[in-house]
């Protein structure tokens, strides 16, 4: 889950990393009394998970309650490359000297975390990184090991940050470390990480993804929710548990794993469909999971034909075949649907099918016939 | 020859008692697979179906000589779970658990790294390990594994991993083991680890790769196989046409470059000399080319 600015500082909040005073504003006038409660200047934040806010207008200063009004009414309802302004952060502006970058993230391919450190921070990060890699002091941290005080002032001098930012950094960054780890972040990023004329440092951007995998264990999280951008088919799909992606094509598409949904999504393009959406029921689907899926994908108007390619592991072909079933009665499921069964039980749930097949419920023995069929019946 | 289990292997299962543990390790029995017992604390001097159940891992394989251990319980448990096999000296820990958070993950891995090297862990996140006809660990479905190679399996995805023995059995082509890695950040077994192995396994004489996009350890494969592999290799990467990942920040965008996408993944491992499928379909049938000019 990705959180917005506001959260992420929240996030860091709760570990004491230093954050400019704020709040989060709905309207112009709580914009305004936000930004009495933090004392002028004041900045004025468009909330969306896009890049390139500054730059689009969608960050705004103002030193009085009147320019309040002006920037919060502009950038509420912005369009900033797709996505609609709903919510504005008001925080007391910082004066910076210098602007910093820090991230804690899963180095996947050292099986290590990374930490990234850089005296060039700013909006130009990603340019710097390409340009001039050497400027981003990185460190690998065992994870059994943590991140040591020491290491944490050895990295510091590596990216030369100025001499009065050292002991601030140090601090920030062990205090992020712990953000990432015990705060189960999967990204875990200030940008810009400033340092003030008075020597001070502290977060002037929040970027979190938390890892949803940690869930169980972060009651806290629930406060994040529900505020996450989505369509109307992926919001669907996310109350009932599924992981689903939308797309534009015509050839609705349920399968079980990742790889072989990504797969099925594949196959249906190269025989000349193309897919409506990236739909994985996991391992394990029951009945009632297949029957949300053929829901989700029922409520999308572009889906012609159904596509379900499932290959049994942990999932039973017989608990597929019933899910189908126990869908077709509960539901008028718009599109005629071509399946594909095979592994874990897949005899058991193609006898379970035979007496429903007809032109609306067609099996097929390959992946590949079955998405020639689907793409036909699209047609 | 097969690579990390075989006929003489003994299974203990984690979580034997549970739905997932009991139906797929009593599967596994079924397959011919020596299980030969189950671990859930508190349960201890049970059976299921006549497989003894042990309080501890410790315990199991001191009564049952069981050298490999299978994982199926929930993710809260798992990382436990998986410590406790390796602190038992098991030698090859299976676990199939989804779900397991990625700091958890990262410190199991590296605490069996340097505290335990004598053990191997598959997954989590995988489907397991089988070597048709002598042992099959985890959730693949036996009956469409065929034995008897020459062809090694190594997948990232879960049911991708049976799409391929599937494709192979289609063709009447026998695999020595198929070795399912899982898709999760940080997996016990890379698919470098898998190649080596299969390198040196006289039976095997090709291997076949099903990847998918995100992360680089198909770039990474890709490199080894350039340089240690005198094997032939089929891959094939799936999410050409799935959307792109979300990128995770700047720092995701920096560490990976250009890196991740599946054009990115086949481009490096046709330039490291793999024949690449554009389904599972067609990675079959290439293998099917290369089984027939061995």
């Amino acid at each position: 889950m990705d959180l917005f600015e506001y959260q992420g500082k929240q996030y860091f909040a709760r570990f004491d990393i230093p954050v400019s005073a704020g709040g989060v504003a709905d309207t112009v006038d709580e914009a305004v009394a936000q930004a009495e409660l933090a004392g002028y200047p004041v900045v004025v934040k468009a909330q969306v998970q896009v890049g390139g806010r500054g730059k689009a207008g969608g960050i705004k200063l103002a030193d009085n309650a009147d320019e309040v009004r002006t920037h919060a009414g502009n950038i509420l309802g912005m369009d900033i490359k797709g996505h609609v302004v709903k919510r504005l952060w008001v925080e007391h502006a910082s004066d910076i000297a210098k602007e910093y970058y820090a991230s804690f993230t899963l180095d996947r391919a050292a099986k290590l975390h990374l930490g990234m450190l850089s005296a060039q921070g700013g909006v130009e990060i990603e340019q710097v990184a390409e340009e001039n890699p050497e400027a981003i002091a990185r460190v690998h941290i065992d994870p059994v090991d943590g991140l040591t005080e020491e290491a944490a002032r050895t990295w510091v001098a590596e990216a030369d940050l100025d001499p009065e930012a050292t002991e601030g950094a140090v601090d920030i960054l062990l205090k992020l470390y712990r953000c990432y780890v015990e705060g189960d972040a999967d990204l875990a990023e200030i940008n810009p990480l400033i340092l003030t004329p008075e020597g001070k440092v502290h977060a002037l951007d929040a970027k979190v993804t938390l890892d949803d995998n940690a869930a169980f264990r972060h009651p806290e999280w629930d406060e994040f929710r529900g505020l996450e951008v989505r369509d109307a088919r992926e919001t669907l799909a996310a109350e009932k548990g599924l992981q689903y992606v939308g797309l534009d094509g015509e050839v609705g598409i349920i399968a079980n794993g990742a790889g072989l949904a990504m797969s099925t999504c594949d196959v249906v393009n190269q025989v000349g469909g193309a897919p409506a959406n990236f739909l994985d029921i996991g391992g394990g689907a029951s009945a009632e999971v297949m029957a949300n899926a053929l829901e989700v994908i029922n409520s999308d108007e572009k889906v012609k034909a159904i596509f379900i390619n499932i290959f049994g592991g942990i999932t039973r072909g017989e608990e597929v075949a019933n899910g189908i079933v126990q869908a077709l009665d509960r539901v008028d499921i718009k599109a005629p649907i071509v399946i594909r069964l095979d592994g874990t039980n897949a005899e058991q749930g193609r006898e379970i099918l035979q007496p429903h097949l007809s032109d609306r419920l067609r099996s097929k023995p390959t992946m590949l016939e079955a998405a020639r069929e689907a793409v036909e019946l699209a047609r | 020859m097969s690579i990390f289990v075989d006929e003489t292997t003994k299974v203990l299962v984690q979580g034997l008692t549970g739905s997932q543990g009991k139906f797929h390790g009593l599967r596994n029995k079924a397959y011919g697979t020596q299980v030969v017992a189950g671990v859930t604390p508190g349960k201890g001097g049970q059976d299921v179906e006549g497989i003894p159940v042990f309080d501890s891992v410790a315990e199991a394989v001191e009564a049952t000589g069981a050298n490999a251990s299978f994982v199926a319980v929930p993710p809260k448990a798992a990382p436990g779970a998986i410590l406790q096999a390796a602190e038992a000296g098991v030698p090859f820990v299976v676990c199939i658990t989804e779900g397991i958070p990625a700091q958890d993950e990262a410190l199991v891995f590296n605490r069996i790294k340097r505290d335990f090297p004598g053990t191997r862990l598959l997954g989590p996140n995988c489907p397991g390990i089988i070597s048709p006809g002598k042992c099959n660990i985890g959730i693949t479905p036996g009956e469409i594994a065929q034995g008897g190679g020459p062809v090694g399996i190594v997948s990232r995805s879960g049911t991708l991993t049976y799409q391929a023995l599937y494709e192979l059995k289609q063709k009447g082509i026998g695999v020595t083991t198929c070795v399912g890695i899982g898709g999760d950040p940080v997996p016990g077994t890379s698919f470098i680890d898998c190649l080596e192995a299969f390198e040196k396994d006289p039976e095997t004489k090709a291997v076949i790769m099903f990847g998918e996009i995100g992360g680089s350890a198909e770039e990474e494969a890709a490199a080894f196989i350039a340089k240690e592999m005198s094997k032939p290799v089929v891959a094939y990467v799936a999410g050409v046409t799935a959307p792109a990942g979300k990128k995770m920040g700047h720092a995701g965008a920096i560490i990976s470059g250009s890196k991740g996408t599946a054009q990115a993944k086949m481009d490096a491992l046709r330039a490291a000399g793999v024949k690449v499928g554009l389904n599972p379909t067609e990675a079959g049938e290439l293998m099917a080319e290369v089984v027939a000019s061995l």
